[in-house]
């Protein structure tokens, strides 16, 4: 895989005094509750897997699940105890502070759950902070941090204090800052945690907007389930530092791996998930209706349409060739049936 | 049986007792035994035996040990005293170019440190006063006196009164608006009005030197602590026993290495100064979110930039906490400091109380608090001050306060030049009021004494005397009679019971190092006035206090006492007390009560403050009186945090003991008072210094330990 721009190989997270002896001897095997006895905490267990450019990793986990820990491994804000990162081919964990310092200066960016912003310095010098930094002259670190105001709609508001914004305005100043350098690769960790539930969704589509016009890597934390789906291209489930599923957002629902993973996906109205493709029988059924749906619609937004109909519908692709088929009580069973007691 | 189940530490505390008392009565007062007063260790007595020790005579009293422990470490003092001596005049010894002689000199290493040292505070203090009263010392240092001679025109002109005044006055518009600016404006002019100004000045330059290095050294060391734990567990103890030290103490080593002067004044105060500089940079810095280093480090952040753009900024407010308090603390210093030889105003209150001058004393105290009063206010205004935003503004408003201070120096000369043509043959009042020249209400407050002493002579004199003779003096028997182990047993025995085995060992160290210095019998004088002071001070500060909170003005109101009265150097309570009850220990106490309420007023009221007004709702809602309140949910809550002011009460009253010794007591405060006057008297000095600092901090610990263990009980923080 040569566009893997993040790479995990078994990166374990442990601490304690002796984390790294302990994980030398367990020989990969980390027992957590046999590593508490011993006073160390594991917080990243065995984590392996890839991001491609351009792709958005969401990592989900409820509180102490080591997610938060497995993203800074990988922004390297603290050192993993085992295992290999790459970024874009280069080691991680072998970088001098110089080169990381370099690396974090060009190609990284991240967003905070408390936005931790500078309190001492308004909006503009908050998002021009790691271009002047970086060395780059202060007439131009201002202007490229005035696109930034512009890019997040904070016009008019650039001489604000944090102290001044509420919790929106201000993560909308830590994604400006995070995005002022023009990483590649984008981290963000809780960003929307801290909001009230209406600006959280508004930030959320504001966010999807941000990702369609500049496609970057990223790496998306949170605890929310409906959010990960929401966001994700692909979704990786912690817990106990362990992933315990990593998969996109419809067959982690359709396919829990795991009794924890199948907790969240219960609850999960499937219709806002599940695309046409997913259900879709690959079988060619000449016995179909007029009404043709394109694989990729959500299935809540043709679903009305296709229960009106008693015959198999027509599913189609992008060359609106006919794909395969749905029946209108698959849509009926995929959005009643698989809950708690029906199974 | 079952209330011992019940109550395990309740059984606990009892069984210690019982075994306090009953050594108690076990040991006897040995025949040979009584409280000397005067210098017990240096007077050859006949009940005194001696004994030799690394070559040192060591005089002790033949006590049975159970009784008191002999003074083992009597020799500390004096290998103290040999090494600083030693250390001065013979350790390492060097050439050095000497400037007035032209020719090397061979001096030992650290007496020409110290001279440099003491050359360059000289100068820093001499520039500042000479900036602020004029004189030619600046000038002589870059030239020669011959020059001067020559050139009598080359002579600092010192800032007439009139620019300081309204130099102050912007100062104080700028950091927080018309309030602060009217308050400077009068401060000074009534300092000047009143003929204070020199004295003033001068002890604002010395301010002016020592706040600013206090603060740099402060501010770097507590970096380094920040950046390093070797740092921080190295800078621990000492920081732990500079909190608790009386800054007598530090007077008589300063003195040996700086000897006397300006100079070594604001070397002591830096030494005092620096500590809670420290630890407000290492609280600030441990104070700002991790996410908030996370994203400096994010924004590729080198640790220089990590520190200056990030850290430091995002901490100022603890960071300028800190100023304000290094600036308390060169307040509180300036007048100890004059033991030593500082001039200013401490000096003149020095100098008034020793003769008695109550009015004069009651001026230059009144100057020192209200110059603290206002640098305290002027710092906290800078604390607290956010910063604006002025790119958009025009150049007038960006540097109005400049402007108004530019025009206001050209008015004030101006002024005083012409002043110097009005009062041609007088004192040009528009530049300076000379010292004694101003206007004194001094008589005036000495008739108020005599009138006070004349009237009320009677029945203060009946008080003090029943005060005397009914209560301090049983006390103190009652303190002396205690036989040391019987005191050590109880001190480890509560150590053991409140924090365990570890918590047993410190306090059983600290106290066992007293009680094998030469000055346990003092040690005990202290304590019994000590406690005496704080008991008084607890039920005075707790009643106050919650009385206070009951409303939302009288708690704000009480805060703002409390604020101002601490803002006041502790030298300045002497001189109430010493107008209404005269020389005794009766004024000493009475001095101790008043400072050691102020702690206790303040933390009642805010541990009180700090329930959750949910839990007050809920205990509302269940129908409770305002007393079942007050007993069953407020006072339970807010334990921990009283305790806490009780701890703070315990180093308020010792300081003031200590100081107290000025009027005379008879406790290691007159001790520390007398190694000021002797010319070996730096290793004493020291060690009582730090026989006080244990008592302190053997409170200190027990009452820290049971207050974390008592709020990880309830679930606070």
């Amino acid at each position: 895989m040569t566009d893997a721009v993040i790479k995990c190989e078994s990166v374990y997270k442990i601490f304690g005094a002796n984390a790294k002896k302990m994980l030398q001897e367990s020989n990969g095997n980390v027992d957590a509750k046999t590593f508490q006895k011993k006073g160390c905490i594991v917080g990243v267990n065995n984590a392996s897997f890839e991001v491609s450019k351009g792709e958005m990793l969401v990592v989900m986990g409820l509180s102490g699940s080591g997610k938060s820990t497995l993203l800074r491994c990988i922004s390297r804000l603290t050192d993993a105890t085992g295992g290999k990162i790459y970024i874009e081919g280069q080691d991680l964990l072998s970088l001098k502070n110089k080169e990381l310092i370099e690396l974090r200066r060009n190609k990284m960016g991240m967003v905070f759950q408390s936005f931790a912003l500078l309190p001492h310095k308004t909006v503009l010098e908050n998002i021009a902070f790691p271009l002047q930094i970086k060395g780059v002259k202060t007439e131009d670190s201002i202007n490229k941090a005035m696109d930034m105001v512009k890019l997040v709609g904070l016009e008019g508001r650039e001489n604000y204090f944090p102290r001044e914004l509420s919790g929106g305005q201000q993560q909308r100043v830590g994604i400006a800052r995070s995005l002022a350098v023009e990483p590649d690769i984008w981290f963000l960790d809780e960003p929307f945690s801290a909001l009230d539930p209406l600006i959280r969704k508004e930030m959320q589509d504001e966010f999807l907007r941000l990702q369609e016009k500049l496609k970057k890597t990223i790496m998306f934390i949170t605890h929310d389930f409906d959010e990960a789906l929401k966001l994700a291209d692909r979704i990786a489930i912690m817990k106990d530092g362990i992933i315990e599923q990593l998969d996109t957002p419809a067959k982690i629902v359709l396919n829990p791996a795991t009794e924890y993973v199948k907790k969240f996906t219960e609850e999960v109205p499937r219709e806002k998930v599940l695309i046409i493709e997913d259900v879709m029988e690959k079988s060619n059924n000449d016995n179909i209706s007029d009404l043709k749906v394109s694989k990729d619609e959500i299935i809540e937004n043709v679903a009305e349409k296709i229960l009106s109909q008693e015959k198999y519908v027509g599913v189609t692709d992008e060359n609106n060739k006919i794909v395969g088929t749905v029946h209108p009580s698959k849509i009926i069973h995929t959005v009643f049936g698989g809950r708690k007691n029906n199974e | 049986m079952e209330l011992l189940k019940k109550y395990p530490k309740l059984f606990q505390w009892l069984f210690l007792l019982f075994v306090f008392l009953a050594l108690c009565f076990a040991i006897d007062v040995p025949e040979t035994y009584k409280f000397i007063r005067g210098q017990a260790e240096f007077v050859k007595d006949p009940n005194q035996s001696t004994y030799t020790l690394f070559g040192k005579e060591v005089r002790y009293y033949a006590f049975d040990v159970l009784w008191r422990l002999p003074p083992l470490l009597g020799w500390l003092p004096i290998w103290i005293n040999d090494f600083l001596f030693f250390l001065l005049n013979e350790w390492m010894p060097m050439e050095f170019w000497n400037e007035d002689t032209q020719e090397y000199k061979t001096r030992p290493l650290v007496l020409q440190i110290t001279r440099n040292i003491t050359a360059s505070m000289t100068f820093l203090i001499e520039l500042i006063r000479e900036i602020l009263l004029g004189g030619v010392k600046t000038v002589v240092s870059f030239t020669s006196w011959d020059w001067i001679d020559k050139n009598p025109w080359a002579e600092l002109p010192g800032l007439p009164w009139t620019i300081v005044v309204a130099g102050g006055a912007i100062l104080g518009y700028k950091l927080s608006g018309k309030g602060l600016a009217i308050f400077a404006g009068l401060v000074l002019i009534y300092i000047s009005v009143f003929g204070q100004w020199k004295p003033s000045m001068q002890t604002l330059s010395f301010i002016l030197v020592a706040a600013p290095l206090s603060f740099i050294f402060g501010l770097t060391l507590g970096i380094m602590a920040y950046k390093s734990k070797r740092v921080e567990k190295a800078l621990y103890p000492i920081l732990l026993v500079m909190q608790t030290m009386p800054q007598y103490a530090v007077l008589t080593p300063a003195m040996v290495l700086f000897g006397i002067g300006d100079h070594s004044a604001v070397i002591i105060t830096m030494v005092v100064a620096i500590p809670p500089m420290i630890l407000l940079t290492l609280l600030g810095l441990r104070a700002v979110p991790s996410e908030v280093i996370e994203a400096g480090k994010m924004s590729g952040c080198n640790n220089f930039q990590l520190m200056t753009k990030v850290l430091i900024p995002t901490a100022r407010r603890d960071i300028l906490i800190g100023v304000n308090q290094v600036i308390m603390v060169c307040f509180s210093m300036a007048v100890i400091a004059a033991f030593i030889g500082a001039k200013g105003l401490g000096w003149n209150l020095l100098l008034a109380l020793n003769q008695l001058n109550i009015g004069l004393a009651l001026e230059a105290g009144l100057c020192i608090s209200l110059i603290a009063i206002l640098l305290d206010k002027m710092s906290l205004a800078w604390a607290n001050k956010q910063e604006d935003y002025f790119g958009n503004l025009t150049f007038f408003q960006r540097y109005k306060n400049s402007l108004f201070f530019a025009a206001s120096v050209l008015i004030g000369i101006i002024l005083a030049y012409a002043g110097s043509f009005f009062f041609k043959d007088s004192f040009n009042y528009l530049s300076e009021i000379p010292h004694n020249k101003g206007i004194s209400f001094a008589d005036f407050w000495n008739r108020g004494v005599d009138w006070i002493w004349d009237t009320f002579f009677q029945t203060l004199k009946i008080f003090n005397t029943w005060l005397i003779t009914e209560v301090l003096q049983p006390m103190r028997a009652l303190y002396l009679r205690m036989p040391a182990v019987a005191t050590l047993v109880l001190v480890v025995g509560a150590g053991y019971i409140i924090g365990g085995i570890r918590s047993a060992f410190t306090v059983g160290g600290l106290a066992l190092f007293i009680a094998l210095s030469p000055w346990w019998d003092r040690a005990l004088v202290t304590t019994y006035m000590a406690t005496f002071g704080v008991v008084a001070s607890c039920i005075i500060g707790s009643i106050v206090g919650t009385l206070c909170q009951q409303n939302k003005y009288t708690t704000n109101f009480m805060l703002g006492v409390c604020d101002i009265f601490q803002t006041f150097p502790s030298f300045v309570y002497l001189i109430p007390v010493m107008m209404l009850f005269g020389i005794t220990d009766t004024s000493v106490l009475i001095a101790v009560i008043v400072y050691a309420t102020i702690p206790a007023t303040r933390y009642t009221i805010e541990g009180l403050r700090s329930v959750p007004p949910a839990l007050h709702d809920a205990a509302t809602m269940s129908g409770v009186t305002k007393l079942q309140r007050l007993f069953k949910i407020e006072f339970p809550l807010a334990f921990p945090h009283m305790m806490l002011g009780l701890n703070q009460t315990i180093v308020f009253a010792l300081f003031m003991v200590i100081i107290g010794a000025f009027i005379g007591t008879e406790d290691l405060g007159q001790y520390i008072l007398k190694a000021l006057s002797d010319k070996k008297g730096a290793g004493k000095g020291l060690v009582l210094g730090i026989c006080v600092a244990f008592i302190g901090l053997i409170f200190d610990n027990l009452i820290r330990t049971w207050v974390e263990k008592r709020k990880k009980h309830l679930g606070i923080d």
